[in-house]
């Protein structure tokens, strides 16, 4: 069929978090412009299964661009070349017949390779964990029109829990910091009246949860803002850092 | 053995309020001696994992992914109903009641939906104490919404990701609780069996998708929430692994699975594109809101768009035909899903389809933003129509979106009584996993509803009065039956690693896929089921001959899962069709060609098949047993479903 592309792939293949990993070559033929990416990849994937060997791995489910599940370094980029894109949701339009298209696992020290590109991000599990939350058991809350909220300040609240926790953010970022994805669940309880009473407590016990996981610290390059597919903003990072210095000083 | 629901007596209003006076209590310092184990983590298994946490249970949760917040509640767009009739416009719990008994094509249980609408505005108070950033008005109150199958704006959202801020709400309180040690996360683990004891559930067993051990786990009690099964069909808006591998183990150790082939065929999907499509996307039901469905009125014309000779815009407004607005002038393109869904495809079948391939209608905003501006249209859909062009590469601001029908819910699951416990004891099953809602069809934004309302709400009420009456003494998991689970679960793996053959697991899903869509979609018929019956018969013998899994246990495996799961989905496709067969009425999604009124709507026989079809598994190449539950209608009328 017209406008079909032959491509070159070079895929980062691991066994496991242990053995060394390196790039194999893979053709992809006759692959259709209206494919995912993942797509595109199950393809490949068929025909080495045919060939009775091990599938490229690789994280994936919802390929709506929402579960933040799908990853991969697409010829350097984090989730590839379209702006506010998943990978899952990217697709082959955006690439050429004949191309090489390189393909890596996120590459960080808090995100271990498990296989191929696959890698293990319950880093940002435990960052939730230690404070991504507000304090109210089930029951016993008052009705949800008893606290009016300005619709900017709501709104403001919602863009930045949309975030979707791929990681894209670190993966991008030369120091590989978490300080994109951490800000905006803080910037999230911050802005909300729900979120006041443990305001600085919460930005303090995730950000020391985030340096003990091992991210780097923030030089202010916005690469995590540029590749985050959820348009994520670092202004969420400034109040991240007033809220943290705040804690600081109500503590002292 | 009978099936009991266990509906409280006494009138619907005062039923959940006088049961959980009955319902015994475990007191606080004995709670801690009980261990409750909870798979799956979307809005139901989420939100009971820490409702029952911070009631003082040891909870135990499990997902298959990397991380809770990956489940698939994520991907809900449009938003969750609740009776709070904010917007003044004459909703009430009972109009809840009564729209979603109704919408369900009277094939649902009165108390149990009773139960959901009262506890609706609970869920919306509790998201919002959480934190979860729901669409305000300018005056700094709840925004809410119409959608499908109501007359009255009772739906709550979030943008088009409604599932997403409920999940991540019900994720944070998880995540507190696992803070407190309260719950310990197993993250890439899947269940693959239930561990019986003295006919009771006492434990799983899992494999961790890592290393491939697998484990033992015990527990007083276990708690499916692990979602719906509409992978069956290959292609679906479900996530790639969504699976009914849980659900179906624990059918196959004696809990009993209702109304299999109740399934959702949601109206507005983008349409198919190729043979590499690996899943269909779903545009929120809420676009219905503002969008207007229409193909053109003649052939002609329709076909001169499918060559592409003529574009959307070339039709005069005298040429269209919008067929809901027009055969149903009261609800008009809010018309429920089923019937929306069945005039698509009607449309499709006349030949009047659009695009490409014929199979696909217009959703329409020119109007709505030549009256609203597209400013205001973009607040409200912006993510939305960013994702339609995203997989089209078409501006739906310019061009009328192309949609056509998908599968997107399964109204069918485990069989459940009114205290959500399956026909197995100590084996609770929550959310879209579960049958108990939403009859032959389920309303939009009734999900959401529904995963939470189990979830935070009923399950922390009842599965307390099963503790209580079993007591806390430990649960001895050196009893042979875990060793035996868990051999047995070893042995299916190694056998799944030993078949050599020569296709793979894809193209045995592609291939029930096939069979279930054509046979057991959207319309229904004796001769087809019949067919269909033999087709994944066959399939399931070559499966287990001719598959090809790679790789070994001990590693992360993507072959081994998926072969695990799309076996269990055979299985599940031949009952399907034999729950199908069965029911030779036209009910809510269930559309039997045989059973049809005059103008082509769905017929039912109330005389005949008012009740709930609970199936028992008798053994592989065994039928399984149909054991009737009557459905008991004392407050609302049965009658012929009409949006007209």
């Amino acid at each position: 069929m017209s406008g079909h592309m032959n491509l070159t792939l070079k895929v980062w293949r691991q066994k496991n978090s242990t053995t060394p990993g390196k790039f194999v070559t893979y053709k992809a033929d006759e692959i259709s412009p209206d494919m995912s990416f993942l797509e595109m990849l199950d393809v490949v994937n068929e025909d080495l299964v045919k060939k009775k060997e091990d599938p490229i791995h690789f994280d994936h489910d919802c390929r709506e661009g929402i579960c933040g599940m799908c990853s991969l370094v697409i010829n350097g980029e984090p989730h590839g070349p379209k702006r506010a894109t998943t990978t899952c949701q990217l697709h082959m339009r955006s690439f050429s017949d004949k191309d090489t298209i390189v393909i890596e696992p996120w590459r960080a020290t808090a995100f271990p390779v498990v296989k191929d590109l696959v890698t293990n991000r319950s880093s940002f599990d435990r960052i939730q964990q230690a404070g991504g939350y507000v304090s109210v058991g089930t029951g016993g809350v008052p009705d949800a029109n008893e606290i009016p909220i300005s619709k900017v300040i709501a709104d403001e609240a919602m863009s930045s829990a949309t975030c979707i926790g791929c990681g894209a953010c670190v993966a991008a970022c030369k120091n590989a910091s978490a300080m994109l994805f951490v800000s905006a669940k803080i910037s999230q309880f911050a802005l909300l009246p729900q979120g006041q009473p443990e305001r600085y407590a919460r930005a303090e016990a995730m950000v020391l949860q985030m340096d003990e996981e091992g991210f780097g610290g923030c030089t202010n390059t916005y690469a995590c803002e540029a590749q985050c597919p959820k348009e994520i903003k670092v202004t969420n990072i400034a109040r991240m850092n007033r809220e943290f210095f705040n804690a600081e000083l109500i503590k002292s | 053995m009978k099936l009991d629901a266990k509906i409280p007596e006494g009138p619907l209003a005062e039923k959940w309020n006088k049961h959980k006076f009955d319902l015994k209590l475990v007191n606080p310092a004995n709670k801690r001696k009980y261990d409750v184990i909870v798979v799956g983590t979307g809005l139901a298994g989420a939100s009971a994992a820490a409702s029952l946490a911070e009631l003082g249970y040891n909870v135990k949760a499990f997902c298959f992914q990397d991380s809770p917040r990956r489940a698939h509640s994520i991907a809900a767009q449009g938003g969750i109903n609740a009776a709070k009739n904010y917007p003044n416009d004459g909703d009430s719990v009972y109009r809840l009641f009564y729209d979603t008994i109704k919408g369900g094509d009277y094939r649902s249980r009165e108390g149990n939906v009773y139960r959901l609408a009262e506890v609706s505005v609970n869920i919306i108070d509790q998201c919002v104490a959480q934190g979860v950033p729901f669409a305000r008005e300018y005056g700094g109150l709840l925004d809410n919404r119409s959608f499908g199958g109501a007359q009255v704006s009772r739906t709550f959202y979030a943008k088009g990701q409604t599932g997403q801020q409920l999940l991540l709400g019900a994720y944070s309180a998880l995540n507190r609780q696992i803070e407190l040690g309260k719950v310990k996360m197993y993250t890439r683990s899947e269940m693959l069996d239930v561990v019986v004891v003295d006919g009771k559930a006492q434990g799983i067993i899992t494999r961790n998708l890592i290393t491939g051990q697998v484990d033992t786990h015990s527990g007083h009690a276990v708690l499916l929430c692990t979602g719906g099964y509409g992978n069956v069909f290959y292609l679906s808006t479900n996530a790639m692994g969504s699976n009914v591998t849980a659900a179906w183990r624990a059918h196959k150790k004696g809990a009993y699975f209702a109304n299999p082939c109740y399934t959702q065929i949601h109206p507005t999907c983008i349409p198919v594109t190729g043979d590499h499509q690996s899943k269909l996307t779903l545009m929120s039901e809420s676009l219905r809101n503002d969008g207007r469905v229409w193909v053109p009125k003649t052939l002609e014309l329709s076909q001169k768009l499918q060559k592409g000779e003529l574009k959307a815009k070339d039709i005069k407004e005298a040429d269209r035909d919008y067929y809901l607005e027009r055969k149903y002038p009261s609800f008009g393109n809010l018309v429920p899903r089923d019937v929306a869904s069945r005039n698509a495809k009607q449309v499709c079948d006349e030949g009047r389809g659009v695009g490409k391939s014929g199979l696909a209608v217009y959703l329409d905003f020119a109007d709505s933003i030549g009256r609203l501006g597209q400013p205001a249209v973009a607040a409200k859909y912006g993510n939305l129509f960013d994702m339609y062009q995203q997989i089209t590469d078409e501006n739906p601001y310019e061009v009328p979106m192309r949609i056509y029908p998908a599968v997107h819910y399964t109204m069918g699951g485990l069989w459940v009584d009114y205290n959500l416990m399956t026909s197995l004891p100590g084996l609770y099953c929550l959310g879209e996993a579960n049958f108990s809602d939403h009859g032959a069809n389920r309303l939009g934004a009734s999900a959401l509803m529904q995963g939470l309302a189990d979830g935070y709400f009923v399950i922390p009420y009842t599965v307390g009065d099963y503790l209580a009456n079993i007591g806390p003494a430990p649960i001895d998991a050196s009893r042979p039956e875990f060793a035996k689970a868990k051999a047995e679960v070893e042995e299916k793996i190694k056998t799944l690693l030993s078949l050599n053959g020569t296709r793979t697991v894809d193209e045995y899903h592609r291939d029930l896929g096939h069979i279930m869509w054509e046979y057991c979609g959207m319309s229904r018929t004796a001769e087809g089921l019949q067919k269909a019956k033999g087709l994944i018969a066959d399939l399931r013998n070559s499966f287990w001959k001719d598959v090809i899994v790679v790789g070994e246990n001990e590693e992360v495996n993507q072959s081994l899962e998926k072969a695990g799961r799309v076996a269990d989905f055979i299985e599940l496709g031949e009952l399907m069709v034999d729950d199908a067969l069965n029911r030779s009425e036209s009910c809510g999604g269930h559309f039997r060609e045989e059973s049809q009124t005059p103008e082509g709507e769905a017929l039912r026989k109330d005389d005949e098949f008012a009740y709930v079809a609970a199936w028992e598994f008798k053994g592989i190449n065994m039928p399984e047993a149909l054991h009737k539950e009557e459905l008991i209608f004392e407050n609302v009328k049965l009658t012929q479903r009409s949006y007209k």
